[in-house]
């Protein structure tokens, strides 16, 4: 836990309630100055809701949030100066070129890096006078971290920052936000990728439902599964679910469409043993395959649902 | 680095960026109106007036009163039979019939004016062909001076019109355009104060506002030879305020409005009562004098009036001091209510 001297940001007993969902339900967070916290959860989680809240753009039903100290209630524009926020749908204006549009970002702000330079970090340099509307998706998400960046944030807020982006648009972001770190600068971004949340983030909550179900490090939360390796496979014809748990090791098994999925303590050991299951049974191998559990395996066993598609 | 402009003069800059690369709207706000003045100038252009037709029922005096009418400069007689006859008057294709036997009978539609033009001329010629003597001989003289033709009336018309329009669409779309995108919700998620973003609005609009009057302007001189008679410094006061009034209304309209067809619709609804009612094509003076008042006091009519002012009547700025403040009321009313209602997420 973070000294309370040294918060970026604080919420506590956050709750948010549309008509018929409850969005925010009862969240305590806590993000150190100069972390890189994630909120990762299933599309519908409350991520938005929450980085919106804590953003000072929605307002909550209840609790207490607190920004570099401050509260929303007291010190709007104060705040708004000192953290840079990328929103998940933003478009910005299509007409207008990528120069132009930093530069206005860069005149609502006390201070803040020159665009020319700002672009150079951000490799989009290239790509100064033209069109918003003409750009890629990796591009105009850049632009929208660039625009994040251009008053020299404390805090940056990015919600979903590589949804959607191909892998390499990926890389130079996180290369971004992983240089804003080392700056210095904090970070609270949301995101159902967990290998986004494992490479970028020193701590991680992982939020359903608008509640939080875990909170660590990628390393602590990994540490909490039972079993620290999966197995997945298919056969014909299918294993009953008394065979796998029959097999030495084996902390529990999920039924995924044709494949089942097993949480083992040892590869080695359970790999055999599961072969001979297959044999006695006088079925026949179809896929096999093995991994080091992630956070997703952690979210599938804590909710019975994966991170995608929950 | 240099220094950053202020947010105003950035964001009015990039709203005149984005405005100046919409082709379409270079389309509504320049070409538009020139095609309509041009139309409509050619439609009501000088021309000596069309006769009048009229009917004689067939009969036994049908002959000489065809004769007798047909001197006269004015009417336009056909002989008809009693069934074309009633039909040709109810359609409106006659507007008088001559029926009757040794003394005439006319027989037309009291509410039509050229009825009524039509029973004294023709009258006059067969009383003349019966014998009667004029007692003097009058002359004529024909008035169509600037600033008395249709074409006067018609252009500050559709100058204000114009006005109205591009304040109103062009605040608008580009809102909701820029809420629907939740380019509104990033830009308070900065420092960006509030009231700046609505005043950049109206600084471009004024900005396009200045090329579109004078492009309207020095065409209706060009072409139909309609001038700013008053000084142009008043002319250029009533535009802006005139111009600021209708961008206000654009705010107002796109304060909460969450899609181009909600805004659309709302937009249209406030101004069709603007172009019937404020004097574009024809003079507000033939509604009843009990709603008047409500008229003068739609933006679009101050700004008609003042306009036709200055312009045909070289008005001095005094004398259209009550059109500019019902327009200035309309700005400052419509600015405030829409910072205060505006939906910015």
């Amino acid at each position: 836990m973070p000294e309370v001297s040294n918060l970026a940001i604080s919420c506590v007993g956050l709750k948010k309630h549309y008509a018929d969902v409850k969005a925010v339900d009862g969240l305590d967070l806590s993000v150190a100055r100069g972390e890189c916290f994630g909120l990762l959860g299933p599309n519908g989680a409350g991520k938005t809701t929450t980085i919106e809240i804590l953003e000072g753009l929605t307002p909550r039903d209840a609790g207490d949030v607190q920004v570099l100290g401050r509260t929303w209630e007291h010190d709007e524009r104060d705040l708004r100066d000192r953290i840079g926020i990328s929103l998940q749908e933003t478009q910005l204006s299509d007409k207008l070129t990528v120069i132009e549009t930093l530069t206005l970002f860069r005149a609502f702000y006390r201070s803040g890096p020159d665009p020319d330079d700002l672009l150079r970090d951000l490799s989009l340099d290239e790509k100064r006078t033209a069109r918003v509307g003409k750009l890629s998706g990796g591009q105009r998400q850049r632009l929208a971290v660039a625009c994040a960046l251009i008053g020299n944030p404390d805090i940056l807020f990015l919600d979903e920052p590589t949804t959607g982006l191909d892998p390499q648009s990926r890389l130079q972001l996180w290369d971004v936000v992983s240089r804003f770190r080392a700056g210095g600068g904090t970070i609270l971004l949301t995101t159902h990728y967990m290998d986004e949340a494992e490479r970028l983030c020193d701590r991680i909550a992982i939020v359903d439902h608008g509640h939080l179900i875990a909170l660590g490090t990628p390393r602590e939360l990994i540490a909490k599964l039972d079993a620290p390796y999966i197995i997945e496979f298919t056969s014909a014809p299918h294993l009953d679910e008394n065979d796998i748990l029959a097999v030495t090791g084996c902390r529990g098994c999920t039924r995924r469409g044709d494949a089942w999925q097993l949480r083992v303590d040892s590869l080695a050991v359970a790999v055999p043993q599961l072969m001979g299951a297959i044999d006695a049974r006088g079925a026949k191998l179809v896929t096999l395959s093995t991994h080091a559990a992630t956070l997703e395996d952690l979210f599938v066993s804590m909710t019975g649902r994966e991170l995608r598609d929950a | 680095m240099p220094k950053p402009r202020s947010p105003v003069v950035e964001l009015t800059l990039a709203r005149m960026r984005e405005f100046t690369r919409e082709p379409e709207a270079i389309f509504w706000v320049f070409v538009f109106p020139l095609l309509l003045a041009l139309s409509l100038g050619f439609a009501f252009r000088e021309k000596p007036p069309d006769k009048i037709p009229i009917g004689v029922l067939a009969g036994a005096h049908a002959n000489e009163r065809l004769a007798a009418l047909k001197k006269s400069p004015v009417l336009l007689p056909r002989i008809v039979t009693e069934e074309e006859a009633h039909l040709a008057l109810r359609r409106g294709k006659i507007s008088l019939l001559v029926a009757g036997d040794a003394a005439p009978v006319y027989r037309f539609d009291t509410t039509r004016p050229d009825a009524r033009a039509a029973r004294i001329e023709a009258d006059g010629a067969l009383q003349a062909a019966a014998g009667r003597r004029d007692v003097f001989r009058a002359s004529e003289e024909h008035v169509s001076e600037r600033g008395s033709r249709y074409i006067d009336f018609l252009v500050p018309g559709l100058l204000g019109m114009n006005l109205m329009g591009t304040g109103i669409w062009g605040v608008a779309f580009s809102v909701v355009n820029a809420r629907m995108r939740k380019l509104l919700k990033r830009l308070v998620a900065t420092p960006m104060r509030k009231r700046d973003y609505l005043l950049a609005h109206i600084f471009s609009r004024l900005g396009f506002l200045v090329i579109e009057t004078i492009v309207v302007v020095t065409f209706g001189w060009l072409v139909f030879d309609v001038g700013v008679n008053g000084s142009l410094a008043t002319f250029a006061v009533l535009c802006v305020i005139g111009g600021i009034a209708f961008t206000g209304i654009g705010l107002l309209i796109s304060s909460r409005a969450r899609t181009i067809e909600a805004v659309s619709g709302m937009a249209n609804l406030v101004m069709m009562p603007m172009w019937i009612c404020s004097g574009v094509f024809f003079s507000y003076e033939r509604f009843p004098d009990s709603i008047k008042p409500f008229i003068r006091v739609l933006p679009l009519t101050a700004l008609n009036d003042a306009l036709r002012l200055v312009m045909n009547d070289a008005a001095s700025i005094a004398s259209i001091a009550p059109q500019l403040a019902v327009l200035a009321a309309w700005a400052i009313l419509t600015f405030l209510v829409g910072l205060k209602i505006f939906r910015w997420q």
